[in-house]
């Protein structure tokens, strides 16, 4: 019961946040509330026993991701925010298609089953789960857990090189 | 009893040829800091070399079949032949941008560092055995290519190519991720052939299943093209470096069509009958896209980008008559494709010269009288691009459309040989102007040996596929027998 | 005891808010703030998952799905300081040089 209420609460939060994200005329204020987002995603991940992924969600998107946005966003400082319009002018045919969309999503996924919904028995873990996930990352997912350092390594020189001042070109 | 660094040898041998792409594409980074802005095409060379090396490690473990790091990962024939098309794609790329990059002043060496860690993307994509390695290996592949179609910083076509290509490539995989995420609910775990064994036995009048398809579908029609997801290609593929272009209009496109044919056809094997419709609506339509769209384009680019649509809408049609057939002939299609699409972006790139963009069709009038040679591969490329008897791309499309007959779809068969005939107008339309107008000036074409061989591997590969292509056929039916 | 289905919900509507993002603003940091919400709409379904199913691969994907969504904000990011500095725009709707 008061998980259910934790979890309410949560989901108030995190949809509420999400469309005032969307909605923001600031891109500041947009990333304030994704941070506001992020604190409450990783909550849920607490009442799914995901405690590590909590912490990583918490540090790497809402510490690192999110920062960089915000330097970026005040980089530029674009100033316009006040007077250009906000949305492309599809937007109402767009926020109906989303409805439209959202509806018949929860709609199929009410009326489909999930095998794992039966045994409804939440996962038990010896402490917080970090020795099994690093097992499984190092032993079983070695493979894409190499490609995914390879993708960072991407990602530092596309942006080094893209964002660098033109000294030689 | 082995030592541990043969242990550790024999455990690693599955993955060796995408090791040696990273690797060569890691001493790349390297190489790049001593080598001076004149000599950056030793970097280029360097990368073919490196290419061939991993070409050669594929071929010599050849004969290894399995799956392998807990099953995330496939060696078999099927992915191999894929990586010889990727490694074709990605060394055909690196000979048509030595000298282009040196025309556009952007040689810098982490364009051939990014094309080799794109490469190794898509050699994931065709060895995944897993839903995560398949994520990771189409991020990386995609990541890679964003910011090489952003690589002329200094250009604006160049920058809004990258920010649209970006946009709707995180876009698709975000829709990609949410399909995942529902499969992997539905079956309880993320390995292939895990979710082959739950659909085997799964109630399949469980919605989320159809939900999760589309979600794949609606991601991977992003990736090759597929109208109604097209929006994208011209822009794209105009605002790019034309290297890149070509590239792009190769690897990624196969790469996906690698993903469409192991998932639809082998994982996805329970649900065949709807599959069958959806790829079936969505290889026509794209066909009529890409075809209809292609006849008001002035500029090549875009002509091409319309092009590689409507082909993806080709290679769509063997994938709705599934079966060894149309799976063996969608292999030999986009192996074919990336050859003739290859060669015919390596003439646009003659074009390219200081000063001077080439991209527009009216920039090939007179070509024939003014340089023959280019007029003729170009007359060569365009030919098989509509499918006439006997270059290559009549073969791949005639197996092709054979497949979906022999499928019972008569009717997709009947709308491709009408679309084929369609696409004779504008690939014509390019030959037309090559040799009845007069040129404007007298066009002076770059010709480097580079180019030169890239474009003498196409045209070879085109003229002697489409006179014996029984052997490549066998050959793709042979891989593809272990998968289905 | 929490079913596994309001997971479910949540996560598909913080997707479709994310597509509406997308698909509606004209603020490129929006448009790409948008794409975030629709990773953690994935995210929260693949915990959910993983917790009902006992499994943990679930988690390990999420980890990935993070990388990943780093690297990408980063590459991103870069494309766009580019963009404002060539162009001075961060709108997408006037990112228009190429048409027909």
């Amino acid at each position: 019961m008061v998980n259910q209420v934790i979890f309410f609460y949560f989901a108030v939060v995190i949809l509420a946040s999400a469309i005032l994200t969307i909605t923001q005329r600031n891109p500041i204020h947009s990333v304030m509330f994704m941070l506001l987002l992020f604190f409450h995603i990783a909550g849920v991940f607490v009442l799914l026993n995901a405690e590590f992924l909590a912490a990583v969600q918490l540090i790497v998107y809402a510490g690192a991701i999110l920062i960089l946005y915000l330097f970026v966003v005040m980089l530029l400082n674009v100033d316009r925010e006040s007077t250009a319009a906000r949305a492309n002018r599809f937007w109402p045919w767009m926020a109906g298609f989303g409805v439209v969309i959202a509806a018949e999503v929860i709609l199929l996924i009410v009326r489909g089953t999930f095998p794992s919904e039966a045994g409804q028995q939440p996962m038990r873990l010896a402490g917080s789960g970090v020795k099994e996930l690093g097992e499984l990352l190092y032993q079983k997912y070695l493979v894409p857990f190499e490609v995914a350092s390879i993708i960072l390594l991407v990602g530092l020189v596309g942006a080094v090189m893209l964002a660098k001042k033109r000294a030689s070109d | 009893m082995p030592t541990l660094y043969q242990q550790f040898m024999q455990s690693m041998m599955p993955i060796l040829p995408e090791a040696i792409v990273i690797i060569v594409g890691l001493t790349v980074l390297v190489f790049d800091f001593f080598i001076e802005k004149e000599r950056k095409s030793l970097l280029g060379w360097y990368s073919l070399a490196g290419i061939t090396i991993a070409a050669y490690a594929s071929y010599t473990l050849m004969p290894m079949s399995g799956v392998f790091f807990g099953g995330t990962f496939h060696f078999d024939p099927f992915a191999t032949f894929f990586n010889f098309v990727f490694y074709i794609a990605c060394g055909l790329g690196i000979l048509v941008s030595i000298n282009y990059l040196e025309v556009e002043d952007i040689h810098r060496g982490e364009y051939y560092a990014l094309m080799l860690f794109a490469t190794s993307g898509m050699m994931f994509m065709a060895s995944a055995g897993d839903l995560i390695i398949l994520y990771l290996g189409l991020e990386l592949m995609a990541l890679s290519i964003y910011i090489l179609a952003g690589f002329m910083r200094g250009s604006n076509r160049s920058n809004e190519a990258a920010i649209k290509y970006l946009i709707l490539g995180a876009f698709s995989s975000g829709i990609m991720l949410y399909g995942m995420s529902l499969l992997y609910g539905l079956a309880g775990t993320t390995n292939l052939s895990g979710i082959l064994a739950f659909l085997r036995v799964a109630d399949l009048s469980n919605p989320v299943i159809f939900l999760a398809m589309i979600m794949l579908t609606v991601s991977f029609g992003f990736k090759v093209a597929a109208a109604p997801f097209h929006m994208w290609v011209p822009d794209v593929y105009e605002g790019a470096p034309t290297s890149v272009t070509a590239f792009m209009s190769a690897g990624p496109k196969v790469a996906g069509f690698a993903v469409l044919l192991r998932v639809f056809l082998y994982t996805f094997e329970p649900l065949r009958e709807h599959s069958t419709a959806i790829l079936a609506g969505l290889a026509v339509l794209t066909m009529a896209v890409g075809n209809v769209m292609a006849l008001s384009q002035t500029n090549i680019k875009r002509m091409l980008a319309y092009s590689s649509i409507a082909h993806a809408g080709y290679a769509l049609v063997g994938l709705a008559a599934g079966g060894p057939d149309g799976a063996a002939s969608v292999m030999l299609y986009v192996l074919i494709y990336a050859f003739m699409n290859m060669g015919a972006f390596g003439v646009v790139i003659m074009l390219r010269k200081a000063g001077e963009r080439g991209e527009e069709i009216s920039d090939f009038a007179g070509l024939g009288k003014t340089n023959k040679t280019a007029a003729f591969l170009m007359l060569i490329f365009m030919f098989s691009l509509t499918g006439i008897p006997p270059l290559a791309g009549f073969i791949g499309k005639f197996y092709i459309f054979k497949s979906a007959v022999q499928a019972g779809l008569v009717w997709l068969a009947v709308a491709g040989v009408l679309f084929s005939a369609i696409s004779a107008y504008f690939y014509l339309r390019v030959i037309m102007v090559m040799y009845m107008h007069e040129p404007k000036e007298s066009i002076e074409l770059s010709s480097a040996p580079s180019l030169a061989l890239a474009l003498a591997i196409s045209v070879t590969a085109v003229i002697v596929i489409g006179v014996y292509p029984t052997d490549l056929l066998n050959y793709a039916r042979a891989s593809i027998a272990g998968i289905m | 005891m929490i079913p596994l289905s309001w997971y479910i919900i949540l996560s598909a509507a913080l997707f479709t808010i994310g597509i509406v993002g997308v698909l509606s603003r004209r603020n490129i940091f929006i448009i790409l703030m948008s794409m975030e919400l629709m990773l953690n709409a994935a995210n929260i379904n693949l915990v959910a998952f993983s917790h009902y199913s006992q499994t943990l691969t679930g988690q390990i994907f999420v980890m990935f799905v993070i990388t990943v969504a780093a690297a990408e904000a980063a590459v991103a990011l870069a494309i766009i300081i580019l963009l404002s500095r060539n162009r001075g725009s961060i709108y997408v709707d006037e990112f228009n040089i190429m048409k027909g």
